[in-house]
């Protein structure tokens, strides 16, 4: 009974265990509730990998009602990894977040925190699992919705204007997306995803099919903070508190790049996409933009979190480019990056998060010769910061070699170049903050600082032990990313 | 998993495993210091034994596991490797018998850091030594350039924190942006990363894009200090003088032109480079920097800064060596390698030893010292004796190697350089030693006799090695011999 | 006259655009709100006007059957709604924070109040 409705409980769990939280307000328990929610997710996560591991596709009528009618969860691979990834960062924001708020939430609102979060979570689980685009809809605004009221949970009141930037510019990324999505199923008359497929086939040279195509990727792109479209995505991440930022830079982004990837390869079909649309056209300036623009504004931030932030920026883009290259080994790329970019910067923004709960600050000049008084967060920052620039033996080298090998496929050595420049800038604003961290001597008149608790370390060298893991051994991460590759190039 | 497989893994083990002892017992300099040295020792142990199975002919080889599908950390013990390993593990007991002294004696603070951080260098030489595939090799030189940066940066004022920077930046930016892509167009082309005799790119490319290739692998090992991407190599002088001595005369340089001959060797394949033109650059660079950086030494004051341009001038001696591409004077590479590194750990020794008894740095204040340090300048004379190539020290051995391989390929240029060189080597060492023999000023007062006795034990043990190395040639040149096919 | 057929398209894209502008050219904080209800709103009558069969019925269960309207864009738009309402309420209670932290619901205000700090 409960094996067959694995996928609904994903979603429902978490749905139901947030106004569960809210109840017990800001207690032991509502945190114990959410806790055991966001371990039960990533359990049944798992649970559901293993069982398409094979290639095979779990279909889940939700509510008894059949497709095409009713609403359909499908669980592939390309889901069921997503799934994973959301849910372990899930799991492991949860404990973190305990400690964390009590030095960056307002005691008085930290009550919300934990419902809103698992409010965020069953959002992007739901867009990731559902095969219904207007459910996907709905569920990307319970997911944005939490998301902006998490933001403005931050105690600098800047975050209150970051969070409403962001309410302004996914609102009309949502809009755009229902926009699409109307157009698609005026045309074809359906909603399921896999149906929307197979009917427009011979529809491809309708312009409503186009104006639908163009409305749904700028509606996407506009939630995952695309360059040019990523200008709320760095005030958001910088003034939200870290467990939200390390949670959503995770994985908010990562699920709108996911469902951009669902609508490209699978329901549009890469047929269309690429040969009447031109998205790599789109895709691959834009991105490669991102990468280097991105990468090079980071540097000159004073903030570290908005530095990790602009990062980020620089970071999606690489995926966008290997989603734009339209070869199997382009997506592998972007896929793998998909899981360690989540592990490199959830290890990154848990360590900042660590800091700050000790010297309340993310600012450079804050943090100067603290290395000495939290060797420990600060060695976890280190080791997260390799990994982002993309030494071996980190995950982060294992995205660069995909990326970069499969530039090299195609020929193209202008993007070799940049990806490899885009790697230098951030040794050079990691580096920035390994200097201030080790070398600068701590100001007399600041105080001194202790280790931060157990109780934010061990989530943050968990991600850390993520990090060196999956870089040694990548085999399993890269030959389901390659055979995820494979499936989404053969859909027609 | 085998016994010889057993061998790597402890070799590669044992420097780790050392390094973590040394943090446990930070707090007891004594049984700290023991660590190192018992690790050093059960290093130097478990490379000999390795030693005979090589020298008759196998190459044990251990796979640690699979990175992404299709590449593998995976090692294989070749002659070369042999030589660099069995030079790194000799030379890791006797420098950490001088680090001793030496951290000691001008009470260096973070000495505990100083040991864990020259472990973990050893360790990621000895993945450099016996690593399979190009793969393997980058992430252990990637690591031997992180796990380097503190040793440089150890004294942590401003001045480390710049030559830091410019160590980082040069070697990261090389390798990154020039090696990592040259590796995986390699990958990409053949699909494979594995060093084979004869090369792998064979029949895959040729013309330009072969010199493209080349230029990525030869400027993107930034270790090798090619010029123009040698000023990491001076700006590492700030570190302490152990750490030049092991780790920029023996662990990290010689890792670079230990990569640059391996991927000379077993990625193109000497016959590959034989029929294009597109090695004939490298000769040049090599020549260039040879020459170059020998007129820079000669105008050096500071002692380290001199023996730093003097390395920079010996790496390219292997590189020009190797670029002539003939088998006997890649056999001088080869020894090159073991002699430049016995040769110049002896010269840094006893310029830290001049620093620590004396307090002196540059070359003008040396006059008269060799009366007070009569061993300490003795070693570096026979150091010296190397450096230029003389008998009876090691340095005549792979000279005269390179010098006939040169004549045989009819490379005329590189006879030339080398003669020229050996002339300016001499110009800028001769007067050193000259100097310090000579009377001193009557208005020295100094009062300093020699150094530490583990700083005396430790260079005199390098400069008989060098000796050594020219008496009883015959286990390195065999392995050089059989790296080449070269059966005497 | 067959352009004026899709006079309901014309209507939804003057809105749609309307609203748009008014999301991006005005500086007060609740008048971008309400621009961004009427560009939702606008989509919400693409939706139903779409889903009008001409001459059909309310979807309801007749005894003698016959023409009605798709039902299915009503059901989705109804979604759609309490969405936006969700949309506009937390936005409405971000600007009500926001006035009491900046004492203002002028954008360029706010800016400058936070380039002073």
């Amino acid at each position: 009974m409960i094996a067959n409705n694995l996928p609904a409980l994903l979603v429902v769990l978490p749905l139901l265990g947030a106004p569960l939280c809210l109840l017990f307000g800001r207690s032991r328990l509502a945190w114990l509730i959410a806790t055991l929610i966001g371990w039960l997710g990533l359990a049944i996560s798992v649970a559901l990998l293993l069982r398409v591991r094979d290639g095979s596709v779990l279909h889940y009528a939700f509510g008894g009602w059949a497709a095409p009618w009713g609403i359909e969860y499908v669980v592939d691979p390309l889901a069921a990894f997503v799934l994973v990834t959301v849910s372990l960062i899930g799991a492991l924001v949860l404990p973190y977040a305990w400690r964390s708020i009590e030095r960056e939430i307002e005691p008085e609102q930290q009550a919300l925190f934990f419902p809103l979060l698992l409010l965020c979570l069953a959002g992007l689980l739901g867009i990731v699992i559902t095969g219904d685009a207007f459910n996907l809809f709905v569920f990307l605004e319970i997911s944005s919705l939490s998301a902006y009221a998490l933001i403005s949970l931050g105690r600098d009141r800047r975050a209150l204007m970051a969070s409403y930037q962001y309410l302004i510019m996914g609102t009309i990324g949502a809009t755009f997306l229902i926009i699409g999505v109307g157009l698609l199923y005026s045309l074809t008359g359906t909603l399921n995803m896999a149906d929307i497929a197979e009917r427009i086939l011979p529809l491809t040279a309708k312009n409503t099919l186009r104006t639908a195509y163009a409305f749904i990727t700028v509606g996407l792109a506009l939630k995952l903070a695309m360059f040019p479209l990523h200008l709320w995505l760095p005030n958001a991440y910088a003034y939200a508190p870290s467990a939200v930022s390390a949670f959503l830079v995770a994985t908010a982004t990562k699920v709108a790049l996911y469902a951009m990837i669902r609508f490209i390869y699978s329901v549009f079909g890469v047929e269309f996409t690429v040969a009447q649309m031109h998205e790599d056209w789109l895709l691959i300036p834009f991105a490669a933009a991102g990468v280097l623009i991105a990468s090079i504004v980071a540097v000159f931030q004073h903030d570290i979190k908005r530095m990790l932030a602009y990062s980020s920026v620089a970071q999606i883009s690489y995926m966008l480019l290997g989603i734009g290259m339209f070869s199997v080994a382009g997506l592998t790329a972007s896929l793998i990056h998909f899981l360690n970019h989540a592990l490199i910067k959830g290890a990154l923004f848990f360590a900042l998060g660590a800091v700050f709960y000790r010297i309340a600050s993310t600012d450079i000049d804050a943090m100067a010769g603290i290395a000495r008084q939290m060797p420990w967060t600060m060695a976890a920052f280190v080791l997260g910061g390799l990994s982002l620039m993309g030494v071996p033996p980190t995950v982060g080298f294992i995205s660069k070699w995909y990326l970069i090998l499969a530039a090299i496929d195609k020929g193209w050595w202008l993007l070799v170049m940049l990806v490899l420049a885009s790697s230098l800038i951030s040794v050079i604003y990691i580096w920035r903050v390994i200097e201030a961290a080790y070398f600068k001597e701590r100001p007399a008149a600041a105080p001194s600082v202790r280790e931060a608790p157990l109780a934010l370390l061990i989530p943050t060298w968990l991600l850390v032990a993520a990090n060196l893991y999956f870089g040694v051994d990548a085999a399993h991460t890269a030959g389901l990313a390659g055979e995820i590759a494979v499936r989404l190039m053969e859909t027609p | 998993m085998d016994l010889q497989a057993a061998r790597i893994a402890l070799a590669l083990a044992l420097p780790f495993l050392g390094a973590l002892g040394i943090w446990l017992s930070g707090r007891t300099p004594n049984r700290r210091e023991a660590v190192t040295l018992s690790a050093a020792i059960a290093l130097l142990l478990t490379v000999l034994s390795l030693l005979p199975a090589v020298l008759a002919g196998e190459r044990p080889a251990w796979t640690f596991g699979e990175l992404v599908p299709g590449l593998a950390i995976a090692f294989r013990v070749e002659p070369l490797g042999m030589i660099f390993a069995l030079v790194a593990a000799l030379l890791w007991p006797i420098n950490s018998l001088y680090s001793i002294g030496y951290l000691r004696g001008n009470a260096e603070k973070h000495q505990t850091r100083f040991y864990i951080f020259f472990a973990l260098a050893l360790f990621a030489t000895m993945g450099i030594a016996f690593a399979d595939n190009l793969i393997t090799l980058f992430i252990f030189y990637e690591f031997l350039t992180f796990s380097t940066y503190p040793l440089v940066t150890h004294k942590g004022n401003e001045a480390a924190r710049t030559a830091g920077r410019v160590y980082l930046g040069i070697l990261i930016t090389t390798s990154i942006g020039l090696l990592l892509p040259a590796i995986i167009w390699t990958w990409s082309l053949t699909g494979t990363t594995q060093f084979r005799e004869g090369g792998i790119l064979g029949g895959y490319l040729d013309g330009p894009l072969l010199g493209l290739l080349l230029c990525l692998f030869m400027f993107g090992i930034g270790k090798a200090a090619l010029m123009p991407i040698h000023r990491w190599l001076p700006a590492a002088m700030v570190a302490p003088t152990p750490v030049s001595a092991l780790l920029h005369a023996v662990a990290v340089v010689k890792s670079g032109v230990f990569t640059v001959v391996k991927v000379l060797l077993y990625t193109f394949g000497i016959e590959t480079l034989q029929g294009q033109s597109a090695a004939d650059w490298l000769l040049y660079i090599a020549s260039f920097t040879i020459v170059v950086a020998s007129i820079v030494a000669l105008r050096q004051d500071n002692l380290k800064r001199r023996l730093a341009y003097s390395t920079i001038s010996q790496l390219s001696y292997v590189i020009l060596a190797a670029a002539i591409l003939a088998p006997l004077s890649l056999v001088g590479a080869a020894l090159h390698i073991a002699a430049h590194a016995c040769g110049k750990i002896t010269l840094f020794f006893a310029a830290g030893a001049i620093h620590t008894a004396a307090h002196k740095t540059q070359v003008s204040q040396l006059r008269g010292i060799g009366w007070r340090m009569p061993w300490t300048m003795g070693a570096f004379a026979i150091g010296s004796l190397s450096m230029i190539g003389v008998p009876p020290a090691a340095g005549f051995l792979s000279k005269w190697y390179m010098l006939v391989g040169a004549f045989e390929m009819q490379q005329f240029l590189a006879v030339a350089v080398i003669i020229l060189s050996t002339l300016l080597n001499a110009a800028y060492f001769v007067p050193i030693v000259f100097s310090a023999f000579s009377t001193p000023r009557p208005d020295d007062a100094a009062t300093h006799g020699e150094a530490p006795l583990p700083m005396v034990i430790a260079l005199c043990t390098t400069a008989a090695l060098t000796l050594l190395l020219f008496l009883f040639p015959r286990i390195p040149l065999q392995l050089a011999e059989q790296m080449v096919g070269y059966a005497p | 006259m067959a352009l004026l057929v899709y006079y309901n398209y014309y209507v939804v894209f003057f809105l749609m655009m309307a609203g748009f502008y008014m999301v991006i050219a005005r500086g007060n904080l609740i008048k971008k709100i309400v621009g961004l209800n009427i560009f939702q709103n606008s989509v919400f009558l693409l939706y139903i006007s779409m889903g009008k069969v001409s001459g059909g019925t309310a979807p309801i269960l007749l005894a003698e059957g016959g023409h009605y309207s798709n039902p299915l864009p009503h059901v989705l738009i109804l979604t759609a709604i309490v969405v936006g309402i969700a949309t506009t309420a937390l936005g409405l209670a971000l600007v009500v924070r926001i006035k009491e932290a900046y004492g203002s619901v002028e954008e360029d205000e706010i800016y400058a109040q936070d380039k002073d700090a």
